[in-house]
């Protein structure tokens, strides 16, 4: 059963791997400009000599299919900008950084946003309820271009507790998953104040408090199994953005991840480099 | 007691984990420079960005070295060079202990293989032009002739001998580009593309490439095979990769660095006030201005482009919109680049605005009757959109002209320009050496990057005078000239002259500011 689900789920996603391989290869070919445009201009003659190193004097679909090939082969190809890497070197490179910051913040997430949202539910409509949420209201608002640089300010410059960036030691971690995983934690607790709040009504709830249980015991024994799954399905989607998606957090503390790439190859038409990053991005989505 | 004991250890503890602590404990000579985006590479015919030439620098050295003070050659590879009476020979002499880093020797056939690499079309380097000083340099370049027919060659594995095209003044600090330095041949035909890599490099110069892991540093060590090695006092120099000018101030705050490439502009108030001086802050070789599209109207009169480029509050621009203690550009080169101080033909502020409001008039649109909507393009930066801002408002006020602005992603923007689809655009250009030409060729007829559609033969004229003239004197006459001709035409509208900002600390010694913005790390070290 279990078997034919998972081929199900993977014949299905091959046809849509192939439509996004193809969709991205030709949207970022047509944007204006490309990996060779500079501000100093390139002679004629020296754009046709960069051109024929990287085929991209072949015609289009040519090029396409040489990707495609080279593709299935696990060849993401040579970076454009950075021209002593492949694109699986420099997956292979920043793909463990932004694993290791991912996992950290979502661990951050889940234990702020877990705690704060169970505590909120225990207690409705008290100040345990009001301020978590307004603090988790916050945390949805507040970008984390403004929270890294706060806490940085805090932390990094004035006690002088933890480092103001870099990605060496332990205490380099502290802050940045910190801030990349706040803003999760906040719509984590609030998922989690949500889903406990339907289990109170529940007629399974109603007799384990006339079997004599304590709040939290209910809580943490019965309610929660139930009232974390909107939680749990968020998970999926969440990961697959922060490890992808951590561009601010990255930039602010100087971390060398995936998400600075993400982004840079898109502004320098690095265009192996954003082939890779988008796929890699896909791959977590599907999973 | 076990209060105290659990703080003693927490103490210890702290001073294992702070941050900070490991760069003053003792004086260990390991510089931290704030080095701005990720190199691309570190080939020196292939690259073209600061932070790739500043490592670079480090890495390689030419056939001639500069002065961390003057910025007058020095000896470097070669140990003495004569020049002949009309300017175009150069004989150089190599010094004998100048050695690779696996041991070779470097000798004249080096320089002869890379600068044919530089030119040749097959490496596509973009900064090939530097090679077009060397007699056939452009031929081979472009593919008309085969290698054979460059002006360099040597008569033993110590001298060599380059003819020039023209007499060329500047050619010796010219050898101090990156694009000129010697690279290893056996290493670089082995491992074509990838023989940058730390594993793999073979460098001549005071450092050796040790480590590189990418957006976050490049160590280099100080090389022991170096010709010149007991005089490199340094360790070895952490080039950190910082894209945030933020995030490198702060690092900066905290000791981690000793000199930052750059300063986020809302801190420059606060860093001036501050007494230690850390603050650095001197003119730098670069102009920002707006490019005028000749070809549309009613652009194409020239009384237009000079009532626009009148009607400007320079000094009000750069004190209360660039704010980063920039001058206000009277000229379209530079004061200063290679000795030229060039007459101040435009204005500082708006002392001349009646000749602007007339020459307005005198075009057909008086108080800016009848004139129809000019654009402004920049790329996306809220930098550039101040500016923009700034001039839309003075030339509303001044000149009843109407401005629309808009902003296009970097590459777009390129595109644009390039293809010339614009009325006015934002640009800036920053010398390649340290001579006034590097600006004025800008303009000539048929340059690649002179966007404006300008065309002017007198002005070529003076351009190909200037290239063949040898003395210094009569050079700059003729720069003045071409100075002349542009500020009367103004294909280019000057607005300012950049400033280099940074921070370094006071530990750092042998370091001096210049118009350049060269500071040979073989002459730094740490108090």
């Amino acid at each position: 059963m279990r078997l034919t689900y998972l081929l199900k789920r993977l014949a299905v996603m091959i046809p849509v791997f192939f439509f996004v391989v193809t969709l991205v290869f030709f949207m970022i070919r047509f944007a204006p400009g490309g990996p060779f445009s500079s501000e100093k201009s390139v002679s004629p003659a020296i754009l046709k000599n960069l051109e024929m190193k990287y085929h991209m004097d072949e015609p289009l679909v040519r090029q396409y299919l040489r990707y495609l090939k080279d593709l299935l082969k696990g060849d993401l190809g040579p970076s454009f900008k950075h021209a002593n890497r492949t694109v699986n070197e420099i997956i292979a490179e920043a793909l463990p950084v932004s694993v290791e910051l991912g996992l950290l913040a979502l661990m951050w997430a889940l234990v702020i946003g877990i705690t704060s949202g169970g505590l909120a539910a225990l207690k409705p409509n008290s100040p345990f309820d009001y301020i978590p949420m307004t603090f988790s209201l916050l945390g949805i608002c507040f970008p984390t271009f403004v929270v890294g640089p706060i806490l940085v300010l805090i932390f990094g410059v004035w006690l002088e507790w933890l480092p103001v960036a870099g990605w060496d030691t332990w205490a380099d971690r502290v802050l940045p998953s910190l801030t990349l995983g706040f803003a999760y934690a906040a719509y984590i607790s609030r998922l989690t104040r949500g889903g406990l709040m339907e289990m109170r009504v529940q007629d399974f709830i109603r007799t384990a408090r006339a079997k004599g249980l304590t709040e939290t015991q209910i809580l943490t024994q019965h309610a929660l199994k139930g009232g974390l799954l909107p939680v749990i399905s968020y998970l999926g989607p969440a990961l697959a953005g922060i490890i992808t998606g951590a561009l601010v957090t990255e930039t602010i503390f100087n971390i060398p991840g995936l998400g600075r790439f993400f982004i840079e190859s898109a502004v320098n038409r690095d265009y192996t480099v954003v082939m890779g990053t988008a796929l890699l991005f896909f791959a977590h989505l599907c999973l | 007691m076990t209060r105290n004991r659990w703080f003693i250890s927490f103490f210890v503890l702290w001073n294992l984990v702070a941050p900070g602590h490991c760069v003053h404990a003792a004086v260990s000579q390991v510089l931290h420079l704030g080095n701005g985006t990720e190199p691309k590479d570190l080939d020196p015919q292939t690259v073209t960005g600061v932070p790739e030439t500043k490592i670079i620098q480090s890495l390689f050295e030419g056939l001639v070295d500069k002065d961390p003070k003057s910025l007058e050659p020095r000896p470097g590879v070669a140990e003495s060079w004569k020049v002949s009476k009309d300017g175009k020979v150069y004989t150089f002499k190599l010094r004998r202990n100048a050695k690779w880093s696996n041991g070779d020797p470097v000798t004249a056939a080096d320089f002869i293989f890379s600068w044919k690499r530089l030119l040749d079309p097959k490496t596509a380097s973009e900064y090939a032009y530097q090679g077009y000083y060397f007699r056939g340099g452009k031929n081979f370049n472009t593919g008309k002739t085969d290698g054979s027919q460059l002006g360099i060659k040597s008569t033993d594995p110590y001298t060599l001998e380059v003819t020039l095209e023209n007499p060329t003044p500047y050619f010796l600090s010219l050898l101090y580009h990156h694009s000129l330095y010697p690279v290893h041949q056996q290493t670089v035909e082995k491992y074509q593309m990838r023989w940058t890599r730390p594993e793999h490099i073979v460098s001549n110069g005071a450092f050796l490439l040790k480590k590189w892991q990418m957006n976050k540093v490049i160590i280099v060590e100080r090389n022991p095979t170096y010709w010149d090695a007991v005089n490199v006092k340094l360790d070895s120099v952490h080039f950190h990769a910082i894209e945030k000018a933020e995030t490198e101030e702060k690092l900066f705050q905290v000791k981690k660095l000793h000199a930052t490439a750059t300063v986020p502009t809302e801190k420059i108030a606060s860093w001036t006030q501050n007494a230690s001086g850390v603050l650095k802050r001197h003119p730098y070789l670069g102009t920002y201005y707006y490019w005028i599209n000749v070809n549309r109207p009613p652009l194409n009169k020239p009384q237009v482009r000079k009532a626009l480029a009148l009607a400007i509050d320079r000094e009000k621009l750069v004190k209360f919109v660039v704010k980063g203690g920039q001058a206000p550009a009277e000229s379209f080169t530079p004061p200063g680049t290679g000795g030229f101080q060039p007459q101040a033909k435009l204005p500082r502020d708006l002392s001349r605005l009646n000749e602007a409001q007339a020459l307005l008039a005198q075009a057909g649109f008086p108080k800016g009757k009848g004139f129809p909507t000019i654009e402004i393009l920049y790329n996306t930066s809220e930098g550039h959109k101040k500016i923009a801002e700034a001039i839309q408002q003075m030339w509303s006020e001044h000149l009843g002209v109407k401005a629309s602005l808009y902003n296009q992603e970097w590459k777009v923007f390129l595109d644009t320009q390039h293809s010339k689809n614009y009325m006015i655009s934002r640009a800036g250009w920053i010398a390649d050496y340290n001579d006034p030409h590097t600006f004025l060729e800008l303009l000539t007829t048929g340059n690649g990057n002179n966007h404006s559609s300008w065309s002017n033969l007198n002005y070529d004229g003076v351009l190909e005078q200037v290239q063949k003239e040898i003395s210094s004197k009569k050079r700059l006459e003729l720069f003045q000239k071409a100075e002349d001709i542009l500020l009367e035409e103004l294909p280019v509208i000057p607005l300012y002259i950049y400033t280099r900002l940074y921070l370094l600390s006071p530990q750092v010694q042998g370091w001096y500011d210049n118009v350049e913005d060269i500071h040979p790390l073989k002459w730094v070290w740490i108090q």
